[in-house]
């Protein structure tokens, strides 16, 4: 049986909002953002796990609290089944050997004063994999693989003398160099050029069978979702609604917001142009959640009591869970 | 005029911004007929063209943006040789263009019922603001937007929301024409889709021509009835919805569909197209496409491809035209 | 002038050409300022064969003669030859605002990357103290400090040195602060970098290129300020040739009609300061990291 890579119990971030002098005087309440509200999933060794969601869903601030990138206000994070939670910062950062993550703007997450090479090579270093030439050696052998070539030619380039979607390689390179077991990839082609991600697309999957590869695949697209993942959770205002194999959940979404999330999916083919309306209304604010189920001022379902009872997560067989009471029976 | 009937004629428009290294040339001899009534999808990358060419429609390009040839004929006034006064009273209330950030697009220091009341007296001189905003409360009620939120300001709505007093603004005058470049890429899956409904409905409500932008072909595949595909600067192909989708005839055009996850669809792999798109300023001799193009030809090096007419498409390829 | 040395030159001219077409008036500017520091510094490095007597011979010549002759700014009261003090006087101001400026930026910069880095106690503390210098008029401070210090070049560089610690630190401290935030940054930690790495390989790199420019105007004000200094007597001996030191000496003699011991001092005073802004000017423009973006 494969073993839990990576799990999480009881996720949960909640950040202060920031008031001013005066009201922090006058209010003793204080507010928060609640990012992340309890969240709790297994990763297998192997698989692809897509986090969907849109904005205020969580998604994003799940995945760097995975990966220890903030400090969680509860909840804990399980790597090989050890508890990460209480690691020091140096324990983490020998642990970042084996845990990676891809950003969303490639142009961002790369320094404009350093060399694709020394970027990409920078990991093998800080973890003592490799120094001087052979650092040299398995950064350019890593930048073939990802597509980068001629690699001694672009060694020496910067992130602004490159193409967008080669810096993307570039990021999956430095991400890949240490031989990690497990990738965070946060929207990885959110911003790339509709001909450019499918390349993306298709080099994350290649090297996921060449270095056995686990992936948290973080989106709001469930179309990209349906080529690379294999396994699914929907998040909605911090909470998951839906978990399971993402055959299962496309043949049978439960939850009302599954539904409408696949439904409202943009087609490229005017054969599938929907015709019934869209649930009106939009996200609430996650400063101030709606009680009870956070869907229910929006869900054609409901029923009083989601107002009053936020819902756990229930089996509906084949691993396939829904936050719903309504329609879980 | 019937639908049906031509609106917006564009022919042969250069578009083009002179920088310190050299000159982009942002559009090379786009031609393109609208027909009253339609919704043309305006597709194709970054750096393709189509958010030139519909900032040009109006002249909204930003120096050193110009205009460097060609005609963009609305009910055959030509808008690139107007004078300034006869534009300023064609943007907004003949044509007009909603953006895609709509949080920039609002001034935050006025209140949505004062963006209603500069269009509005803008256009017509004699206008009180009381009538202006009765005017602009009828507008949020199509909407379906409370009357009361004319006194909000932008800060305090969400971005879908903003986005519907985008358009509100950009109707108020009953235009003829809509141009939307990228309006919801800023917005999430459910409101753009909510937002695609409503562009629908006020289609057909305010008997609207619109060029939708984007380079979601899932978004032009629910709403277009024709779609121009750009690369390069040049139009690739030009089909109605349908016909693109089902029967694409430019190699490019084929390449960007086979790209894309479909969620209908069983995908084993994703197409990928080799290289990237073109230096704007030095752009490779002959057909723009062709240094990526799976069928280049010694021709499609040389010269341009001239625009051929197949299927009820028109392509700008090669393959399609006998050689002379 | 023959083929070959034509095309020797070629390509250094295509090069100056070239910056010139790109960056536009700054690189001339930028081209001007360095020529001008280049005089001068060789003025310093080779003073004993450009000056015709010893500086502080005083029997060079008549006494307060007139620029002319074997005397090209004239004498002063000591009978010591103008033109040779001004040549290795050069050695003192730029020894003096150089090596400030370095001290300064030294310490301003280390302060400023761990203040903005560190946050919290540590970035107040270190701001607190940081703005009461910042707060004080930069002469009347040096002038404090000197007199603290007592005479002697090292003790005057020193003066100079802690005014402007606070303006890098101010400025690397905001940017620091800015960087942090990056993107960039937040990678650097995901890849297990500790604080001492991002600071030393994410951070400085991108904060350097502002502070070359605060640099070069830096040495410009630590110019006027070490002339003011020894204007107003303190800080250095007599025993030292200075520019300052001349113009107050000479400034006795004004009246008398006698302008060649205040004008020459003060003009190049006045020259070295301004090629070093002008050098300052023009590299702000070329190393703007906006003009690195595609």
């Amino acid at each position: 049986m494969t073993e839990d890579l990576i799990r999480v119990e009881n996720l949960t971030m909640h950040f202060p909002l920031q008031k001013g002098f005066m009201a922090n005087l006058f209010t003793r309440e204080k507010k928060f953002v609640r990012a992340v509200d309890g969240v709790s999933f297994a990763i297998r060794k192997g698989e692809v796990l897509g986090l969907v969601g849109e904005s205020g869903s969580g998604k994003t601030t799940t995945g760097r609290l995975i990966l220890r990138l903030l400090k969680q206000t509860s909840g804990e994070v399980f790597y090989r089944s050890k508890s990460i939670t209480a690691y020091s910062s140096g324990e983490m950062e020998c642990l970042r050997e084996k845990m990676q993550v891809i950003f969303q703007d490639p142009y961002a997450s790369l320094s404009p004063r350093m060399s694709i090479g020394d970027a990409i090579s920078h990991p093998l270093r800080i973890h003592g994999v490799a120094d001087g030439t052979k650092a040299r050696e398995l950064t350019l052998a890593m930048m073939e693989k990802v597509g980068l070539s001629p690699a001694s030619f672009l060694y020496r380039k910067y992130p602004h003398q490159v193409s967008g979607g080669q810096r993307q390689r570039v990021v999956i390179a430095r991400a890949l160099v240490t031989n990690p077991d497990f990738v965070v990839a946060d929207e990885p082609i959110a911003m790339a050029d509709v001909s450019v991600r499918s390349m993306i697309l298709e080099l994350m999957v290649k090297l996921k069978e060449e270095f056995d590869l686990t992936y948290l695949f973080i989106t709001h697209d469930l179309a990209t979702c349906k080529y690379i993942c294999d396994h699914l959770a929907i998040m909605y205002l911090g909470k998951i609604v839906e978990i399971g194999p993402l055959q299962e959940i496309f043949r049978n979404p439960v939850h009302p917001y599954t539904a409408t999330l696949l439904d409202a999916v943009p087609v490229p083919d005017p054969k599938f142009r929907r015709t019934h309306p869209m649930p009106k209304g939009e996200i609430p604010s996650p400063i101030n959640p709606p009680s009870g189920c956070s869907f229910h001022p929006r869900c054609a379902y409901a029923e009083p009591a989601c107002s009053l009872t936020v819902p756990e997560l229930v089996d509906v067989g084949m691993e396939h869970r829904v936050a719903c009471p309504v329609k879980a029976r | 005029m019937n639908p049906g009937d031509t609106i917006l004629s564009i022919q042969d428009l250069h578009v083009e911004f002179p920088i310190n290294i050299g000159t982009v040339r942002a559009v090379q001899g786009v031609s393109l007929e609208l027909k009253m009534g339609e919704v043309m999808g305006l597709v194709g990358e970054s750096g393709c063209g189509k958010s030139t060419l519909g900032f040009s429609i109006l002249r909204l390009l930003r120096p050193p943006g110009r205009i460097s040839g060609g005609k963009i004929l609305y009910r055959d006034r030509d808008i690139a040789a107007m004078d300034r006064r006869e534009l300023l009273a064609l943007r907004g209330s003949k044509i007009a263009m909603i953006f895609q950030d709509p949080l920039t697009s609002l001034n935050p220091l006025y209140s949505i019922g004062d963006h209603f009341v500069e269009t509005l007296k803008t256009h017509e001189k004699g206008l009180g603001r009381k009538d202006a905003l009765v005017l602009a409360e009828r507008m949020l009620e199509s909407l379906g937007i409370a009357k009361d939120r004319l006194h909000e300001y932008p800060h305090q709505m969400s971005g879908g929301m903003r986005q519907r007093i985008m358009i509100g603004l950009a109707l108020i005058m009953n235009p003829d024409l809509l141009i939307a470049d990228e309006p919801t890429t800023a917005l999430d899956v459910i409101v753009e889709a909510q937002f695609l409904d409503l562009l629908n409905d006020l289609k057909n409500r305010f008997n609207l021509t619109i060029i939708l932008i984007t380079h979601n072909l899932g978004n032009v595949a629910q709403l277009a009835d024709r779609i121009t595909v750009m690369y390069g600067g040049a139009i690739a192909e030009v089909a109605p919805a349908g016909s693109l989708f089902h029967d694409p005839l430019h190699p490019y055009t084929r390449g960007l569909l086979a790209s894309i996850p479909n969620i209908r669809l069983d995908q084993p792999k994703l197409m990928t197209m080799p290289g990237s798109p073109p230096d704007l300023v030095d752009p490779p001799a002959g057909c723009v496409f062709h240094p990526r193009c799976p069928h280049t030809m010694d021709i499609c090096r040389k010269e341009r491809p001239p625009i051929a007419a197949r299927n009820g498409h028109l392509v700008n390829c090669w393959l399609y035209k006998e050689r002379p | 002038m023959n083929y070959s040395m034509a095309r020797g030159l070629a390509r250094p001219i295509r090069f100056f050409a070239g910056m010139g077409r790109k960056y536009g008036v700054e690189w001339w500017i930028l081209c001007v300022g360095a020529l001008i520091i280049i005089a001068i510094l060789a003025m310093a490095f080779f003073s004993p064969f450009i000056a015709p007597f010893d500086p502080y011979r005083q029997d060079a010549g008549p006494q307060l003669a007139a620029p002319g002759g074997p005397y090209l700014m004239g004498t002063d009261n000591l009978q010591r030859d103008v033109w040779s003090r001004i040549v290795f006087g050069s050695q003192t101001i730029l020894r003096v605002s150089v090596l400030a400026a370095v001290i300064s930026s030294f310490f301003g910069i280390l302060l400023g990357l761990i203040s903005g880095y560190a946050g919290g106690a540590v970035d107040r503390s270190l701001s607190l103290v940081m703005d009461a210098v910042y707060v004080f008029p930069g002469l009347i401070l040096a002038i404090a400090l000197a007199a603290m210090f007592g005479p002697g070049v090292l003790n005057i560089t020193f003066a100079v040195a802690v005014i402007y610690i606070p303006t890098y630190f101010r400025l690397v401290r905001g940017q620091t602060l800015a960087i942090k935030q990056e993107l960039y940054v937040e990678a650097a930690r995901a890849i297990g970098a500790g604080s001492f790495t991002i600071l030393g390989k994410y951070i400085f790199p991108n904060v350097i290129a502002t502070t070359v420019v605060v640099f070069t105007l830096n040495v410009a004000d630590a110019i006027m300020i070490e002339a003011a200094l020894t204007y107003l007597g303190l800080g250095l001996p007599p025993s030292i040739v200075d520019w300052g030191m001349d113009l107050a000496m000479g400034k006795k003699y004004l009246p008398s009609g006698v302008w060649w011991l205040v004008t020459f001092p003060g003009m190049m005073i006045s020259l070295l300061a301004l090629g070093f802004t002008m050098l300052g000017e023009g590299l702000a423009e070329i190393l703007n990291p906006r003009l690195l973006e595609r």
